[in-house]
């Protein structure tokens, strides 16, 4: 069934069940994402694709809130473009990427997004913490350095893959990924060594071994094509 | 009343640095030294980070000379590998460190030290650099900036970017160079060998006029490394690395893996850089040069017909028994090796290797040590690393062309300081003797950001101090 809302002024018809953040994404309309991934469900992690509902006034993640009758939506007002700028800042505060020398330096999309948020500098004090980098496993490596939380990794490997290697360990500012039972990655015997999770994360943080600057270039809509064609049973 | 004199910032060197002149109580010089004052932490933040990251992390030791780390550090890496690289990786490999050292001693010829050759070390200090020889010596300087572009259009092609490219790996390099390419350097080929043959013909012009710079600038025997080719052939890439006497002696060749048990590490609390030295002659006897001078020293032949004959006129002019002792004649050889890395361009461009396809070897972590050594325009580099089973660096050692220098430089320093600064000049030197100073350490083209790599703390300030500790006189510029 068709339902009809507002999209910063303008009446759009989106499909019931359907995402605030897929309806403006058929109507035309980018919001910026960043822990959204095609092909695997939605968890509203990094709250960039926040927008607002008129009436309330309410901020609300487009990827996990489903449209409704009638419905108000603003997904560009100075308040919400400040608020992702503020988010990238916090998350470039957050750890040390050091992009310069990053595998996936020019094919990152939190680079991509600072750039889109106007990102000139980081108003907020750096954290740095001293992160591990774990190359333990034969054909890829971790660096924690990089990761931003965004969780792509744990769900492409549990919806798509199958294999639940990652998860997320801790809470706040202390949360990290892990692998296993929060085991050096090349010692998890569920790891399918497949590479999903590598070409899943937006950052540099899963690389190929021996990849060098800016080597790292990932096909993401291929896990949404992997994911679809077996729903759909596009081989048999 | 013994004074001291301080130049700081000395111009036209990459980084910062400071010399002190301690007079004594006439007024005559007694000790000088060389400071380096910069300070970077490379050494320490690369603990912890994949061996595959050096290259690139390395390399932004320094903006001048980013390959040379690259390479080394590749090298350090195919170490660690253990990998022979890929014939084309090899030469490829060797083509952009020709480009580098072109480049660089383009750089250091044209921009910063013809200037003083040209103008006249005592010539005002507004109009001694590269824009006063601009509007003097146009054609040369013109061609001198063509030349340096050569040399970055090399790096360029192949690494993509000037500056940093993340180029060489572990086990080969990331990209092969096409018909395109090779053909437009080989057109630039000839202009660039009349260029340095000019450059060549006037310095030797000028040889008359700068004897006595030549005679007191760093002229003193001592000790000599650079990598050579095993047939004694000029060499920048591989080879074996050998030590020379101030006779041109072969010493030793030194063992990658054991440079350690020959090459001490020195270390002085009023400076940041580490004062390499030959370990069997202790310290500070065992001071030798490395560097473009060191090199046509060490190598028997440079293997290219023009380069060969400029180095027996070489040896035969500025020599004393084919040994090159004058750290003035730094300038000399590196217009030398202009030349020899020009030549060995286009032979290398010949070469139909240079097309293959296969140019990286894959294998995992299999030594954890690794040793990694080029001849950087400035002299030796070596990258040491150890890395743990998994190839994070746990420890990490740069021995820097710079840094070798540094006993050299200082010695130079003191050299000039008691030739000029009379007792006359009571704290007030001219202008044009500081001039000359700097010149002295210029002739080495230290890169002191490279240098000074490691761990250490702040930057000192700027004083000027006689017996009683009274600052009297300060020279900055
Ligand atoms: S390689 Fe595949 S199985 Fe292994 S952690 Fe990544 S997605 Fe999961
Ligand atoms: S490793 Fe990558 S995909 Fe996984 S949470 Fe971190 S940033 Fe996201
Ligand atoms: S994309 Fe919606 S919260 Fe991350």
């Amino acid at each position: 069934m068709s339902k009809t809302l507002t999209l910063n002024g303008q009446m759009i018809s989106a499909r019931e069940g359907e995402s605030i953040l897929d309806a403006a994404r058929d109507a035309g309309v980018s919001i910026p994402t960043l822990c959204h991934m095609n092909g695997v469900g939605d968890v509203g992690a990094c709250r960039m694709c926040l927008v607002e509902l008129a009436g309330s006034g309410k901020l609300v993640p487009a990827c996990t809130t489903k449209i409704s009758e009638g419905m108000e939506v603003n997904s560009d007002t100075p308040q919400l473009r400040e608020y992702r700028r503020m988010l990238v800042e916090l998350i470039f505060s957050e750890r040390n990427h050091v992009c310069a020398v990053c595998v996936a330096n020019g094919n990152c999309e939190l680079q991509d997004l600072a750039i889109h948020v106007g990102m000139d500098h980081v108003r907020y004090d750096y954290l740095y913490p001293a992160e591990n980098v774990d190359v333990s496993h034969p054909m890829f490596g971790m660096d924690h350095n990089r990761c931003i939380l965004c969780t792509r990794c744990v769900r492409t490997c549990d919806e798509i893959e199958g294999a639940h290697v990652w998860d997320i360990t801790a809470r706040g500012i202390k949360s990290h990924t892990i692998t296993g039972l929060a085991e050096p990655w090349g010692e998890v015997n569920t790891c399918t060594s497949c590479g999903k999770c590598v070409m899943a994360c937006p950052t540099g943080a899963i690389f190929k071994l021996g990849a060098t600057v800016a080597e790292m270039e990932k096909d993401r809509e291929k896990l949404a094509f992997l994911k679809n064609a077996r729903e759909r049973r596009e081989w048999v | 009343m013994s004074k001291t004199i301080l130049i700081d910032p000395v111009s036209r060197i990459e980084g910062h640095a400071k010399i002190t002149i301690y007079l004594d109580e006439t007024g005559a010089v007694n000790d000088a030294r060389f400071h380096v004052t910069e300070f970077r932490g490379f050494e320490k933040f690369c603990e912890g980070r994949p061996v595959g990251e050096m290259p690139s992390l390395t390399a932004r030791i320094c903006g001048i000379c980013p390959v040379s780390h690259l390479l080394a550090s590749a090298k350090a890496g195919d170490d660690i590998l253990s990998v022979r690289i890929p014939i084309a990786a090899q030469k490829l490999r060797r083509l952009m460190n020709l480009g580098q050292i072109v480049q660089s001693h383009a750089l250091s010829f044209f921009h910063l030290s013809a200037p003083d050759f040209l103008l006249g070390f005592d010539s005002p200090p507004a109009q001694r650099n590269v824009f006063g020889l601009m509007s003097s010596q146009t054609d040369l300087a013109r061609g001198g900036i063509r030349l340096r572009q050569f040399g970055q259009t090399i790096i360029e092609l192949l690494g993509g970017r000037k500056i940093h490219p993340a180029w060489a790996v572990p086990g080969g390099v990331r990209s092969g160079i096409g018909d395109d390419e090779i053909n437009q350097i080989r057109e630039r080929l000839p202009e660039s060998i009349a260029v340095a043959q000019q450059a060549l013909q006037l310095y030797k012009t000028l040889l008359e006029t700068y004897h006595e710079e030549a005679s007191i600038f760093g002229n003193f025997p001592s000790l000599f490394m650079s990598l050579v080719g095993r047939d004694g052939a000029w060499e920048h890439y591989d080879g074996v690395l050998r030590m020379v006497d101030s006779a041109g002696k072969t010493l030793c060749d030194i063992e990658p893996h054991h440079y350690a048990d020959t090459l001490g590490e020195a270390v002085e609390a009023w400076n940041y850089l580490k004062y390499p030295y030959y370990k069997p002659m202790g310290y500070p006897d065992g001071m030798y040069r490395v560097g473009p001078l060191a090199r046509l020293n060490v190598c028997t032949h440079i293997g290219t017909p023009l380069a060969d004959a400029e180095l027996r006129e070489f040896r035969q002019r500025v020599g004393v028994d084919g040994v090159v002792s004058s750290s003035f004649q730094y300038h000399y050889a590196r217009l030398i090796e202009i030349l020899a890395g020009l030549e060995r361009i286009g032979l290398l461009l010949d070469d139909p290797d240079l097309r293959s396809t296969h140019l990286r070897a894959a294998a995992g972590i299999n030594q954890t040590e690794g040793v990694g050594m080029s001849e950087a325009p400035r002299g030796t580099l070596i990258h040491h690393y150890q890395v743990d089973q998994h190839g994070l660096i746990t420890h990490m050692n740069l021995i820097i062309a710079t840094g070798q220098n540094n006993l050299a430089m200082n010695r130079t320093v003191k050299q000039i300081a008691q030739h000029y600064i009379r007792p006359a000049h009571q704290a007030n030197v001219p202008e044009g003797m500081l001039n000359r100073i700097e010149a002295g350490i210029r002739a080495f083209d230290p890169c002191l950001s490279c240098s000074t790599h490691a761990l250490g703390q702040m930057p000192l300030h700027v004083s000027v101090l006689d017996a009683n500790g009274q600052v009297v006189h300060e020279k900055m510029r």
